[in-house]
């Protein structure tokens, strides 16, 4: 029996080393409660993506009401021209031409944020580098070979990998900007955490109130609780 | 007028049995006056049933069974359908609770032998409710219609065509087409709203109708039938109404209280609840990475993949639900609870729920071929526990059974306990702060293991 456990335990060694090798996922710093960042990520959304990738579940009146802002302001600034406020955030381009132009079509993103997580949203639109062998010439350290270019590299800039040889593979350690863009480093991380946090705020936009309700529920349960444990003790005293 | 009232009452106790209805299986219904902790699941179980039917009638006002459309109208609920939202999570929180408040059921009756004569029948109508609810679970899963709805129940049917000489014939009768497609999803559509419910609440019906009519166990595992007072009642029971249900309320208060806190705060309780890959819609062409179960059949799951074979596979799987069927015979022992039990159940029981949860955790992981002998080992270890019972519970020596319920600390009584046990891993430590000295608690090392060791010698005691 000890042998047992002891062969079990080792046999479970393996298992923990799986632990993932190359580039670790960075932490995205998302706060749904800032309506700022949430208008601004909104606002590079519409600039920089809603050209392939639409947020079909998204309508523009729904930013105006979640994110306490007046609906001709969203409009003026983050909807494109000529929407209108009851419009879905559908892209102008279509499945059978973006087929033919990236060999994929774009997949609707209002839940990524939930299939992906946000960390990852944030190191992949962060991980693109340059990569002469691909079609496109960019690679992603957390999505290798993925068709899309990189959307924000005028504001970030180029990318270069670092690529060092350890035990005999190649692994990429870090990334370094050769070339600046039109944002800083700060500003770019800052641009990179508003698009997340839209897309993590489209993901379930209920999830604010779900989040803010919660405690209100929890503490009438405990009172319910407290009152039922009560009830309990009263009935139960006269069981030996 | 209040004499109308009562007539009109009289008109109907006249002609329905409401009162003796009422008192056989609650005003007089006794039940043992013992019940512990593990008693709570049963009603528990009940009120997840409740609630999987209440939020699953409203889902089904707003949700369309259409390959092109479910996707959508999941969303939609959850986005546009008022409070849609805390309704699903409520459906799909609740369908995890259930499946966690049942095997903590049927745990209990592992046990204190619930499950023994002469309560044979209960077991077995727990045992097919059982199945009923992993059906209707299975069934439920393919709705949202994401991809691992999809590709979890492509896995799952394409095992039918293991089966030699009919299977892929099976197989396709089954699915409605030679893939998972919309004549898939209207018919688990309908099993899922209608035939399994049915079936359900049926065999909930003769479950507690078997558990009425030849009483509770008790975790001291006697028949508190057997000694009775002048009246006919048992000395060492108590009604079931009002006793056990304003018990029953404080359970039920502890448990949504957890619950909330999933729905409110984690509804996706970290991809086990609701796996990520759902968020996308179902794809046939694209066939996800890793294709898990969600977390309450991947001890099955692992087990089926534990072995070489499919066919063998399919049967084992299978077979690791009969064998529990099976489980009142195969238990050979003149006792029922495990208080009173040899040495040898409590380490075979050990060794099971080291087994299940194992093979739970390895079900969600990636076949590895570590991962695949361990897998082995448990599944093992899994039917060890059922197939070797006949002769292990034989050999053990049992203690002797009391005639009449014992004495045992309650929750209540143990809290100064645990309270000191706290107070022995934490230690008061000076902290500068601002420039006074505070007194702040700190685990203390020697402490812990000076709990752990007496852990591990109580628990080590308590198995033989």
């Amino acid at each position: 029996m000890k042998k047992l456990l002891q062969i079990c335990l080792l046999l479970l060694v393996p298992l923990g080393a799986f632990a993932s090798a190359g580039i670790e996922l960075e932490d995205a710093d998302i706060d749904l409660t800032d309506h700022q960042s949430l208008e601004n990520g909104a606002h590079l959304y519409v600039q920089y993506c809603l050209g392939c990738h639409s947020t079909k579940y998204i309508r523009y009146l729904n930013l105006a009401d979640d994110f306490n802002i007046d609906q001709q302001e969203i409009l003026k600034k983050v909807a494109p021209e000529g929407a209108g406020i009851y419009d879905k955030m559908l892209t102008a381009m279509n499945g059978h031409d973006a087929k033919k132009w990236f060999g994929t079509t774009p997949p609707d993103l209002s839940l990524i944020a939930r299939s992906r997580g946000e960390d990852w949203l944030v190191s992949y639109l962060k991980g693109f580098y340059q990569d002469t062998s691909k079609q496109r010439g960019v690679n992603n350290t957390v999505f290798p070979d993925v068709a899309m270019p990189n959307p924000l590299w005028q504001l970030q800039g180029v990318q270069k990998a670092i690529i060092k040889t350890i035990d005999g593979r190649e692994v990429i350690t870090g990334l370094v900007i050769t070339e600046p863009g039109t944002m800083t480093a700060k500003q770019f991380d800052k641009a990179v955490n508003d698009i997340v946090a839209f897309l993590v705020y489209a993901g379930e936009p209920a999830q604010v109130q779900r989040r803010s309700m919660g405690k209100y529920v929890l503490l009438f349960i405990l009172m319910f609780g407290v009152i039922a444990y009560l009830l309990k003790k009263e009935y139960w005293k006269d069981v030996h | 007028m209040k004499t109308h009232l009562e007539n009109c009452g009289n008109w109907f106790l006249d002609r329905f049995p409401l009162t003796k209805l009422w008192n056989d299986h609650m005003a007089q219904y006794y039940a043992p006056k013992n019940f512990n902790f593990w008693y709570f699941f049963g009603s528990l179980a009940l009120l997840v049933l409740v609630n999987q039917f209440v939020t699953g009638i409203l889902l089904t006002m707003n949700y369309k069974p259409d390959a092109g459309l479910a996707f959508d109208s999941v969303e939609y609920i959850m986005r546009e359908v008022p409070w849609g939202w805390l309704v699903r999570y409520m459906h799909s929180t609740g369908a995890s609770a259930f499946f966690l408040v049942v095997y903590l059921h049927m745990f209990r009756g592992l046990i204190y032998g619930s499950f023994k004569q002469p309560r044979e029948l209960i077991w077995i109508f727990g045992m097919l409710l059982f199945v009923a609810l992993m059906a209707e679970a299975f069934m439920g899963y393919l709705l949202p219609w994401g991809q691992m709805s999809y590709w979890g129940a492509q896995v799952i049917i394409s095992l039918f065509s293991a089966i030699p000489v009919i299977g892929d014939d099976l197989s396709l009768w089954v699915r409605g087409d030679y893939v998972i497609s919309d004549a898939t999803l209207n018919r688990f559509f309908a099993f899922h709203v209608i035939a399994i419910p049915i079936i359900l609440l049926m065999l909930v019906f003769l479950h507690i109708v078997a558990l009425h009519e030849v009483g509770s166990n008790n975790p001291d595992g006697i028949e508190i039938k057997a000694s009775k007072d002048p009246w006919g009642h048992p000395v060492d029971g108590i009604p079931f109404h009002p006793y056990y249900t304003v018990k029953d309320i404080v359970g039920v208060s502890v448990f949504i209280f957890f619950f909330a806190t999933v729905l409110f705060y984690m509804p996706e309780m970290g991809g086990y609840f609701l796996e990520h890959a759902n968020f996308i819609p179902a794809d046939p062409l694209a066939t996800p990475e890793h294709i898990a179960p969600v977390w309450y059949f991947t001890p099955f799951y692992a087990i089926l993949r534990a072995i070489p074979d499919k066919f063998a596979g399919v049967i084992a799987m299978g077979g690791a639900i009969v064998v529990l069927f099976l489980l009142p015979w195969l238990d050979r022992s003149p006792v029922k609870s495990i208080r009173y039990r040899g040495g040898i159940y409590k380490k075979a029981l050990l060794m099971f729920v080291i087994s299940f949860l194992g093979l739970g955790y390895l079900g969600m992981q990636a076949p590895t071929a570590g991962a695949t002998i361990m897998a082995r080992i448990f599944t093992a270890m899994y039917f060890g526990f059922f197939l070797l019972m006949p002769i292990y519970t034989r050999w053990e020596k049992t203690k002797p059974v009391p005639k009449q319920l014992t004495e045992q600390p309650t929750i209540e009584d143990r809290i100064p306990g645990w309270k000191a046990t706290f107070c022995e891993m934490v230690k008061e430590v000076p902290i500068e702060k601002d420039g006074t000295t505070v007194m702040r608690k700190r685990p203390d090392t020697s402490g812990i293991i000076n709990v752990l060791m007496r852990t591990a010698k109580n628990l080590k005691a308590s198995l033989d």
